[in-house]
């Protein structure tokens, strides 16, 4: 191996020639250490490390809380309800967009509004509608049903909102895994005599289901992770995320809240590998390449309509449950006083709104291209470099995606409060501004870096090599060819990632300070306290930025994008 | 162009590789050993995976030799990376940059040595005007065709002025009767500039048509240098002999040797050879004989028997049977001639100077 050493030292020595790589590996591996890894491991350390000892009493004393066991068993049937629900529902939606003959146009539509809406959703607001749909003052419950000790809070609130906040995931996936199905396979057996149930279940289902799992472990994940619901929906069932906050917030204990951390933490983490590292890659194994050619639609109208029908009942109930936040912060009183107002806006700008949407703005504002920036730049280093650190690099930023936004809170209060590792150093940046930026960009860095790597795959490795070989070097192919080319995965990640951010609430709601109001907690105060109107206001405005961005992004995709350029002139 | 160009020098490179299955170590590039004139065109020709792109892109600097130094004119180059070493490239896929017209993409080299505009714009358009191209310099790249935008890449490479410039197959994108044009344009191109070129391709007639020196490569090994001629009439081995045009192998015994001449038992026949080579009396040899050189009739060196016998317009094709070998035989033009039929017996005729001994 001596031999080997030799090229893989010239390979070294030509990579630190050039110092803007250095430059930007090192800046990498500072920033991911720091504010992903230290305060994962701090965690760990708080949880089995206490006066000077090496003990597991943290742990004993937090898995003999009732409390404790309680949440991690609702967890786990929580994730479980609304894995299956939203993997059923997401493959129903995927099935009928890739099978099925619409002729109708606004059902194509519907479709689509659909597989947006995750992207433009901000936490809490499925719960709002929900609660203002079924609950106790609910427009259907109370005022078409006169039910009027409706209770929607719980498991089955958090189940039915985490299954419409998610499935649309699982339909998108599900709906990349179908087209890659070669059509010639279902008509082989076909051909050979199944009917289309027996094709569907014996040669359909079969090859989806390395890909089901792993739309079920993808949202599982998600479930398992999410804050906000369970906050609001969730009434006295508690799960991990919540039981970690109130811990904090309620118990003032960190070092039981990190220990709860370190399991939900190992709980999403095992989940993560088996997904990456397992289903994925049997997805891959089973669904290579593209279908030969178009599929044959069912038009059989005993399949298509109902399918149809379904999908377009459970699309339009979403729409109607966005509907119903404006409507919400426009009525007087919800459930008792229908006429119309405005009220609530007026007592949310009255009430420090404009400060909340200011601070959410700015800090969202400033996090954006820095995201953005360091996910291309973390691409570009995966897709298209070689050198020692790039798998730590990749490993660590994809690790951030299975990180729940609560359990990297409490990393940060317990790893950043009184500086890195309690010496004081780097104290200065928590409770301030600095923190909340850095909180938004780990978290939005994961997707960022996701589509940054598949716009890249994208590019033919030999176009840069070009560049290289002309005399750029490494910065300035970075800068003249590869971020022009990927100008529109590069602004739509920016608008992703302000769009998280400015929605972002689950790491947060552990890390404001009286000095920043956020447009996320505020609704989660206000919600909490059933002010209801006012929840509504804020949500109805938070949706707006959110889609006036997204417009935005399309916009400029269209006029400036590059694809565009390349495309129109053909 | 004003600057003199290098020639390369490759010495003792080896390049190891893992195979990503097994884990093993397998030699890309087996202990290569190269001089390249300054000014010469010359190919490194060889099947896919013989290692023939993994040296042209260790030339460039992509990839770093395991073992050995390259030099470019008389500095050593290995630790150089491909931005500060004195090669352009032009890419099997051509490798245009897409969001530039094609002014800009000839001009991106020129720009990053800091040229003044002015100057900048008169290469360009000198350089557009050898490849063919005035007039096209606002077109993006995908209004080209694919001859077109291989031009770009030609002339993006050729502006830098560089003193190596290196070819990846740059003309396997294009339909076969571009290709042929293609060829002849690069060669006349680079005579003219007299730049040197280091081309890799898979195809022999590329190859010929364009090289000074050709060099074969096979399994990592490099198998022969020398002029098409020689590599032609002269092959090192079988792999050259078969991987170069089509050749049939004749085995026999070196029975007497008078100088350079000598006397060959094949099939217990008789044949004369003008050049045996260093072979020795008694020693087994291989005799290499184009199908080209031979011909049917009914006298002459080694009697067969015809099984298959195919007219191809240009000439008829046949396969006899030469004791146990098959001999292919390519007679041109047989619009006069008398053709054999399958199960006819007759005698393979050739020249003693048509014969190579390996």
């Amino acid at each position: 191996m001596a031999a080997q050493s030799k090229s893989a030292k010239l390979d070294r020595k030509k990579l630190f020639s050039d110092p803007v790589m250095v430059g930007m590996i090192s800046v990498l591996l500072i920033f991911l250490v720091l504010f992903i890894v230290y305060p994962l491991f701090v965690l760990l350390i708080d949880s089995v490390y206490t006066e000077g000892k090496l003990t597991l009493s943290v742990f004993q004393r937090v898995l003999s809380m009732q409390r404790f066991r309680t949440a991690f068993s609702n967890t786990l049937v929580l994730g479980l309800l609304t894995g299956i629900l939203s993997t059923a529902i997401g493959l129903l939606f995927a099935y009928v967009d890739v099978y099925v003959k619409i002729k109708n146009k606004a059902v194509g539509k519907l479709f689509n509004v659909v597989s947006l809406l995750p992207v433009v959703s901000p936490p809490f607001v499925l719960s709002l509608s929900t609660i203002m749909l079924f609950g106790r003052s609910g427009i259907i419950t109370r005022s078409l049903l006169h039910i009027y000790d409706s209770n929607v809070y719980g498991l089955k609130g958090i189940v039915v909102v985490q299954t419409l906040t998610f499935f649309p995931v699982c339909y998108l996936m599900l709906k990349g895994l179908l087209k890659n199905i070669d059509p010639s396979l279902e008509e082989a057996a076909r051909d050979i005599g199944a009917s289309r149930m027996k094709v569907f279940t014996t040669v359909t289902l079969p090859l989806l289901l390395p890909g089901l799992g792993n739309a079920f472990l993808v949202t599982f994940i998600e479930s398992v992770a999410d804050f906000a619901n369970p906050m609001l929906i969730g009434g006295d069932y508690d799960t991990l995320a919540t039981t970690i906050y109130l811990q904090v917030t309620g118990s003032y204990d960190s070092t039981g809240a990190a220990a709860m951390s370190v399991v939900l933490l190992s709980l999403t983490l095992i989940l993560f590998f088996i997904q990456k590292y397992y289903l994925e890659r049997k997805t891959a194994a089973t669904l290579t390449g593209k279908a030969s050619r178009a599929r044959m639609l069912i038009e059989d109208k005993s399949v298509t309509i109902p399918l149809t029908v379904i999908c377009c009942l459970v699309a339009l109930f979403v729409i109607i449950m966005y509907i119903m936040i404006p409507f919400g912060a426009l009525f007087k009183l919800w459930g008792r006083d229908y006429s119309l107002t405005f009220k609530w806006f007026d007592y949310l700008f009255k009430y420090s709104g404009l400060k909340a949407f200011k601070d959410s703005f700015l800090l969202s504002v400033i996090a954006a291209p820095i995201t953005a920036l360091l996910s291309m730049v973390i691409s570009y280093l995966v897709v298209k470099k070689k050198f020692k650190s790039k798998g730590f690099i990749e490993f660590v930023s994809m690790l951030a995606m299975a990180v729940p936004g609560t359990v990297l809170g409490i990393g940060y209060i317990r790893g950043y409060a009184n500086g890195i590792f309690h010496t004081g150093v780097l104290s200065g940046i928590y409770g301030t501004g600095i923190i909340l930026v850095i909180v938004f960009i780990v978290r939005s860095l994961p997707v960022g870096t996701r589509s940054g790597i598949s716009a890249l795959r994208q590019i033919d490795k030999s176009i840069e090599e070009s560049a290289y070989d002309l005399g750029a070097g490494s910065g300035r192919v970075f800068t003249t060819v590869t971020l022009p080319l990927i100008k529109d995965s590069f602004f739509s990640g920016l608008v992703t990632s302000f769009v998280r951010s400015i929605t972002a609430i689950s790491a947060i709601i552990l890390l404001v300070t009286p000095q920043f109001l956020l447009i996320t907690c505020q609704i989660n105060e206000f919600a909490e306290k059933g002010y209801y109107g006012v929840a509504c206001a804020y949500a109805t405005i938070l949706i707006a930025i959110v889609y006036l961005s997204v417009l935005l992004m399309n916009l400029f995709i269209r006029f400036f994008g590059t694809s565009k350029k390349i495309k129109e002139e053909k | 162009m004003l600057k003199e160009s290098k020639g390369i020098r490759l010495e003792h490179i080896s390049k190891i590789y893992q195979d990503p299955k097994t884990g093993k170590d397998f030699k890309a590039v087996d202990d290569a050993n190269l001089v390249i004139e300054p000014g010469s065109f010359v190919t490194l020709l060889g099947p896919s995976g013989c290692g023939k792109t993994t040296t042209l892109r260790m030339i460039a600097g992509f990839e770093s030799p395991d073992e050995g130094e390259i030099y470019l004119g008389d500095q050593p180059i290995n630790e150089l990376t491909p931005n500060k070493r004195d090669t352009a490239m032009v890419f099997q896929s051509y490798a245009l940059f897409p969001h530039y017209n094609v002014f800009d993409n000839v001009a991106y080299g020129l720009k990053l040595r800091k040229m003044d505009k002015k100057v900048i714009h008169d290469k360009v358009m000198e350089i557009l005007d050898l490849v063919e191209l005035s007039g096209m310099e606002g077109r993006m790249t995908n209004q080209l065709s694919g001859g077109q935008q291989q031009r770009v890449a030609l002339a993006r490479a050729l502006v830098v002025e560089p003193s190596v410039l290196l070819f990846d197959e740059p003309l396997s994108n294009l339909d076969a009767k571009l290709r042929v044009s293609m060829r002849t344009e690069i060669r006349n191109i680079q005579q003219r500039v007299g730049i040197t070129a280091v081309y890799v391709t898979h195809d022999q007639s590329e190859a010929m048509a364009l090289s000074d020196q050709i060099i074969i490569m096979n399994k990592g090994v490099v198998s022969q240098i020398g002029t098409p001629q020689e590599i032609y009439y002269h092959p090192a081995d079988e792999f050259v002999a078969d991987f170069i045009g089509e050749a049939n192998f004749l085995r026999g015994k070196l029975v007497r040797k008078d100088g350079e001449k000598g006397v060959l038992s094949i099939d217990n026949h008789d044949v004369e050879v003008d050049d045996i080579g260093n072979f020795e009396v008694g020693s087994d040899c291989t005799v290499v004989l184009r199908p080209e050189a031979a011909l049917l009739a009914p006298e002459g060196q080694l009697p067969c028997k015809v099984v298959m016998s195919c007219f191809m317009g240009e000439y008829q094709n046949y396969h006899v049977m030469v004791g146990d070998t098959l001999v292919k035989i390519t007679d041109f033009n047989p619009k006069h001639k008398r053709i054999y039929r399958v199960g006819e017996e007759a005698f393979v005729k050739f020249d003693t100077c048509d014969v190579h001994i390996i």
